[in-house]
């Protein structure tokens, strides 16, 4: 068999460059730039500045507050990730029975995807107002005295809710295409096998989902540990005081609040390591199990 | 000879534009949005109306962090502009980096404006200062935290304002309390509680005279009379008299408006604006409450807020302009109008005399609580505090004030958190500047 290829060397190369300099010039070079100063103490004027080894990885790892802030990071992704697909998946096997007025369903369930994360946090600001918002009144209502900003669980829940909320429907848009793309043949041929709805979705259906279900699952991770940043800095209000935070909002915090540099650094390059470890996970270890058709 | 005629127009007019283009431009970097913002303007513009040899132009840059971040930013980048607005808890980190600022004393002699700095009013004149008193920033939006009450809810519980602490807790509030009202709130613990806390009594915050002299400096947080005031605190929020609404600003001057909260710490600044807002009540001010049992007589309050530093790194023209509109900035008049508007405190002896005079203070006598508050007895301790990374230092405190009133944990392991963990800063901060 004869391969295709490129007789020059030098025009794949050139059509390639734009890219690769892309990505050097706005990941490698950042990227370089954070280890480094992860190594320095510095005058963030760039007057002084000091070799301290491992010192900013040290005392990041003994400081009680960060240890805290790294497990709320863990707690919130988790029930970010579990809720929002979960939410999700049930919305679209629903709207896929819908028949009756299905776009209509459709297209207000995906609404939400076009609010951009700092308007979703705005928005939980109204509804969790400490003293008119009619989410702080729904939790009140059950004795729980819910103050945001104030009540650290509460200010946790109000984060949880707004972002499970603006990911809902990029995780329903991928699960409906992906429970419209079973062939009809397979799930006629499921139903004479199993009468039970239930028990063909989780024997039939859900298998079948399974490559759009992990997709979901490493997005949602991301977007959790990542992309939830506005809302948070949203609904903190300018001051963190005691409220809870995500490891990135950390890394801001030291480095643009409070020009810590190398400290911030030192955090920059933690969650660098942490998105590769994702990476060869999502890679070597899930990938492998399930079979793409 | 019509051609000539045209031809003299025409070069005359190219010579007022170039006249006017010999203007030296410079540019402004402040934080003050909304109303203080059009303020700014107006200032601005009336400095540019008043000659034509140089022209300001402000710029607002977000919120205090987010200004100096920027300035620092554009300062790497060699972009930076003629003068930065650099808010308190930033002044370690502005005037640590010898060479980012030139000092405004030595920029106002140098350019042949007066500078004594006695013509300040005494709590504004050292904050901004290095250790050998010389002024390095100048003061722009100079306040100090006070005590706001609602006049109607006082007279309907049958009190007047609490002087001390102790008339607080063992009089006003319980009556207040009585009255249907929450006491008191306040909108910064760090401010209020902490750092005027220790100057109204004259207690020293940090080591190396508040850090003034040398960044090998720790923090002096922990000591008794702070940790019983936080405790009194939390008792006065389990009998009712005390609530507090979280680390935001706003949402702790909110129920104080709302005519729910008698009583509001807030600053001196926030004058103008409860001005406007038209309450349903009638408010007023006192100095801020202090501990008999701790001093007789309390000091002054030292100035929060932010000031004005000349960037290096400009031509001699350019910061001739700066110098210039210094000079503008801190004239009575100006200053009177910015004290006016704002609730600011003016920052000259003489533009508080012009206030007296023109009868401000018979119109509104709470506009005049800061200023009075800031002129008081100085101290050893009182003329302010000198911290590295002092902004995580605040949000460290933040931190733990919110776990102690939400009961997370007890008012000793709080200051014990934030003493440790404020020193491993201030010994991270010192290493920036080797």
């Amino acid at each position: 068999m004869k391969r295709a290829g490129f007789d020059n060397i030098w025009l794949p190369v050139a059509l390639l460059l734009p890219q690769l300099m892309i990505i050097a010039i706005f990941f490698y070079w950042p990227a370089a730039w954070a280890l480094q100063s992860s190594f320095f103490l510095q005058d963030p004027f760039g007057f002084g500045s000091t070799f301290v080894g491992a010192d900013n990885y040290t005392s990041l790892l003994g400081n009680n507050q960060y240890k805290r802030i790294a497990w709320f990071t863990i707690v919130f992704s988790v029930l970010v990730t579990f809720f929002s697909l979960a939410i999700a998946l049930l919305l679209a096997v629903k709207a896929d029975k819908v028949i009756r007025g299905a776009k209509t369903y459709r297209t207000l369930l995906m609404w939400v995807y076009a609010i951009a994360p700092p308007v979703a946090g705005f928005l939980g600001i109204l509804f969790f107002d400490q003293s008119t918002g009619p989410m702080t009144k729904f939790f009140q209502s059950f004795g729980w005295d819910f103050k945001l900003g104030v009540d650290y669980n509460a200010t946790a829940t109000a984060m949880v809710i707004a972002a499970v909320w603006k990911q809902i429907p990029v995780n329903f848009i991928f699960f409906l295409s992906g429970l419209q793309s079973i062939p009809r043949s397979v799930r006629e041929a499921a139903m004479i096998d199993n009468r039970s709805a239930t028990g063909r979705f989780w024997q039939v259906t859900f298998p079948l989902l399974a490559p759009t279900a992990f997709f979901l699952l490493i997005i949602n991770i991301t977007y959790a540990l990542f992309d939830t940043f506005g809302i948070i800095d949203a609904l903190m209000k300018g001051e963190p005081g005691n409220n809870p935070m995500t490891l990135v909002y950390k890394v801001y915090l030291d480095g643009f609040r409070g020009n810590d540099l190398g400290g911030s650094s030192a955090q920059s390059v933690v969650l660098m390591v942490l998105v590769l470890v994702l990476t060869v996970f999502q890679f070597r270890l899930v990938e492998r199990r399930i079979h793409y058709t | 000879m019509t051609n000539l005629k045209f031809s003299a127009t025409a070069a005359a007019i190219a010579f007022t534009a170039t006249a006017a283009f010999a203007e030296t431009e410079i540019t402004w970097w402040h934080a003050m949005g909304g109303q203080l913002g059009e303020t700014v303007n107006k200032i601005a513009d009336d400095f540019n109306a008043s000659q034509s040899d140089y022209k300001i132009t402000p710029v607002y840059k977000g919120s205090y962090e987010e200004t100096l971040t920027a300035g620092i930013a554009s300062f790497r980048a060699g972009e930076h502009p003629n003068v930065m607005q650099v808010f308190d808890a930033g002044a370690a980190t502005v005037i640590g980096a010898k060479g980012a600022t030139i000092p405004v004393q030595d920029l106002l002699s140098d350019n042949g404006v007066d500078f004594d700095i006695n013509d300040y009013i005494a709590g504004v004149r050292y904050f901004f200062a290095d250790s050998d008193g010389k002024m390095i920033g100048m003061p722009f939006n100079s306040s100090t935290p006070i005590m706001y009450y609602n006049v109607d809810a006082l007279a309907k519980a049958g009190v007047t304002p609490p002087q001390t602490w102790e008339e607080f807790q063992a009089i006003t509030a319980p009556a207040l309390k009585e009255a249907g009202y929450v006491a008191l709130s306040q909108s910064h613990l760090p401010w209020i509680f902490t750092e005027n806390f220790m100057s109204r009594h004259n207690l020293p915050f940090a080591t190396n005279n508040n850090g003034y002299d040398s960044t090998d400096t720790e923090i002096l947080v922990n000591s008794d009379a702070i940790k019983a005031h936080f405790t009194a605190v939390t008792e006065w929020q389990k009998d009712g008299m005390f609530e507090w609404f979280g680390t935001g600003w706003g949402d702790n001057q909110k129920p104080f408006e709302e005519d729910k909260v008698a009583m509001w710490l807030g600053s001196s600044g926030s004058f103008g604006g409860l001005l406007q807002k038209d309450l349903p009540f009638q408010f007023s001010a006192v100095e801020l409450p202090y501990w008999e049992s701790v001093i007789a007589e309390p000091k002054q309050t030292f100035i929060g807020g932010a000031a004005l530093f000349a960037m290096s790194g400009k031509s001699e023209e350019e910061n001739k302009a700066t110098a210039e509109f210094f000079r503008f900035l801190t004239s009575p008049e100006t200053q009177y109008f910015w004290h006016q508007e704002t609730g600011y405190v003016p920052i000259t002896e003489a533009s508080y005399e012009l206030a007296k005079k023109d009868g401000h203070y018979d119109r509104f006598p709470a506009a005049e609580i800061g200023v009075t508050q800031l002129s008081a007895e100085a101290g050893e301790h009182t003329k302010g505090y000198r911290m590295g990374f002092y902004v995580q230092i605040r949000d460290i405190m933040n931190r733990e004030y919110g776990r102690i009133l939400t009961g997370e944990v007890d008012v000793e392991t709080a200051f014990k958190n934030i003493e440790e963990e404020a020193n491993e800063l201030l010994a991270r901060f010192a290493k920036t500047q080797g």
